[in-house]
């Protein structure tokens, strides 16, 4: 089934009787090339590029629970690329690019959304940053615009601008950052691994693996053993449970994040903005709830709600940026599990065990790395080679002193 | 969440910063070489159950807990002065 706007007025004129499921149900073979654990973004993208683009058949996408019902359902759907250093602006414009042609390639409407993302900046010190970051952005190939005060206030003029504490400066504008539609990025990959011969089997969970002699020969599987040649995990919030089973410890640890949504409004929002003093930011979705967040709270969890401090500090942080948000109505919040790294940048290796792979430490980027993670992941487990912009992506980087560390705040995972 | 502080009672865990896994106390003999720096400095157990962790009750009486808790419940199971674990024991 291809979808088309012939199809759509088709359907509707025919009592919508020809629509197929997305993706098959497969019962799982007793033996895949490659076999990826975690059926989320990150899983399903790396399942479709390993078809896809590197001509890889026999492949499995095992999921403990339903498809896409992890942290690809639990983010605040943000795509951007406006990083400052080498290891990692490469690799995220390359994801914002893919993010530009996913849906023609995926065939499915992920409603990718190019609608902006404006970082404010408070001090000189902070506009200062901002220009040089922007200027990394230009190096990578991405977009960035420094805007003045008043180049904000035209396209924010609801944004509290004289706050006697943090005065809003200017701000750093990436256009073609934005927003995308993050259950549907989920499905439109799961659809398009599908249609090219991917099995992909929920309800499986991964309870073991099998490794013999160094190398792994399978996984241990709550609907039973599945070989495999080689197995990639990518199963950022759980890294920590799963790798353990392998015998790993990780530079991980794994906090919540807590995200909102506001009562459904009439389109305020322009894009995306982010609070330069605190930790906020917001975007509108399609539906019209506001959808904002801010930071982890702080400590180990893996359960999936977070604490009241934080929901008092994100709602401190809205309420000095835009002071109308006090008027609005939480619909409703949540919490999602991250894989903190002590550098706050991810990982995409193999590891010390032969035919096994690990993609992990997303830190709370991983939505807008969809794209990215999955074809590099594919890259790695097909030719044995890292992607060129995933090349600093290394286990060993802490080890060998090459640490990407965005905010300079060193091996404190709460802090990234 | 409030943190049984031994001393002080229940206390807000805002009055506290977080630290990470308790095994920041054994910090490895300076002679064992880099590896065993490189583990301590940047490799965890991440358990989902069971944590013993460190929280530092900064505004507050300034004096460093050794928190032991369910991180898939926030349940806290144990609280102690840090001063009085040995370190690199088995407390």
């Amino acid at each position: 089934m291809r979808f088309s706007g012939f199809k759509v007025v088709k359907e509707a004129l025919t009592g919508h009787r020809g629509w197929t499921p997305l993706w098959r149900d497969p019962a799982p073979q007793a033996h895949y090339d490659i076999v990826i654990v975690g059926g989320g973004g990150h899983g399903l993208a790396t399942a479709y590029h390993l078809a896809a683009i590197f001509g890889q058949a026999r492949i499995a996408v095992l999921e403990k629970g339903w498809l896409g019902g992890g942290n690809i359902g639990r983010n605040t759907t943000i795509i951007r690329s406006n990083y400052l250093l080498p290891g990692n602006e490469p690799f995220y414009e390359f994801s914002m690019k893919l993010w530009e042609s996913m849906e023609q390639d995926l065939n499915f409407n992920a409603m990718v959304s190019q609608r902006g993302i404006l970082n404010l900046c408070h001090t000189d010190a902070q506009r200062d940053a901002f220009r040089r970051r922007g200027n990394a952005m230009l190096l990578a190939g991405a977009d960035a615009e420094l805007l003045d005060r008043d180049g904000v206030r035209a396209m924010a003029p609801f944004l509290n601008f004289d706050n006697a504490r943090f005065p809003i400066k200017g701000g750093l504008l990436q256009r073609r950052a934005g927003t995308a539609r993050h259950d549907g990025v989920a499905w439109g990959y799961a659809r398009a691994a599908d249609q090219r011969g991917v099995d992909i089997i929920q309800n499986c969970e991964v309870t073991g693996f099998r490794i013999e002699n160094g190398a792994v020969k399978g996984v241990e599987t709550s609907r039973g053993f599945i070989g495999a040649g080689k197995v990639g995990v990518a199963v950022a919030g759980s890294s920590g449970r799963v790798m353990q089973m392998a015998g790993m410890r990780l530079p991980i640890e794994s906090h919540v994040l807590q995200a909102f949504v506001s009562e459904g409004l009439k389109p305020v929002i322009p894009g995306v903005i982010t609070f330069g003093a605190g930790h906020f930011y917001v975007s509108q979705s399609d539906k019209g709830g506001l959808v904002f967040g801010g930071d982890i709270d702080g400590y180990n969890s893996y359960a999936q709600r977070g604490n009241l401090p934080v929901v008092e500090d994100v709602a401190e942080g809205g309420m000095a940026l835009m002071p109308m948000i006090g008027r609005a109505r939480l619909l409703r919040m949540w919490g999602g599990v991250m894989d903190m790294s002590m550098d706050g940048s991810p990982i995409i290796d193999r590891t010390h065990i032969n035919g096994l792979f690990f993609n992990g430490g997303w830190c709370y980027g991983g939505f807008k790395a969809t794209p990215a993670s999955g074809y590099c992941f594919a890259h790695l487990l097909a030719t044995g080679r890292p992607h060129e912009t995933a090349a600093a992506y290394r286990l060993d980087r802490f080890a060998r002193g090459h640490v990407i560390d965005e905010k300079g705040v060193g091996a404190q995972p709460n802090l990234h | 969440m409030l943190i049984p502080h031994p001393l002080l009672g229940p206390r807000d865990a805002q009055e506290f910063t977080y630290l990470g896994d308790a095994a920041l106390l054994n910090r490895p003999d300076p002679a064992s070489g880099e590896a065993d720096f490189c583990d301590y400095v940047y490799l965890r157990d991440n358990p989902a159950g069971t944590h013993r962790e460190l929280w530092y009750h900064e505004y507050g009486d300034r004096s460093w807990l050794l928190v032991t808790r369910d991180t898939l419940t926030h349940e806290i199971l144990d609280v102690r002065m840090a001063r009085d674990v040995k370190t690199g024991g088995a407390a």
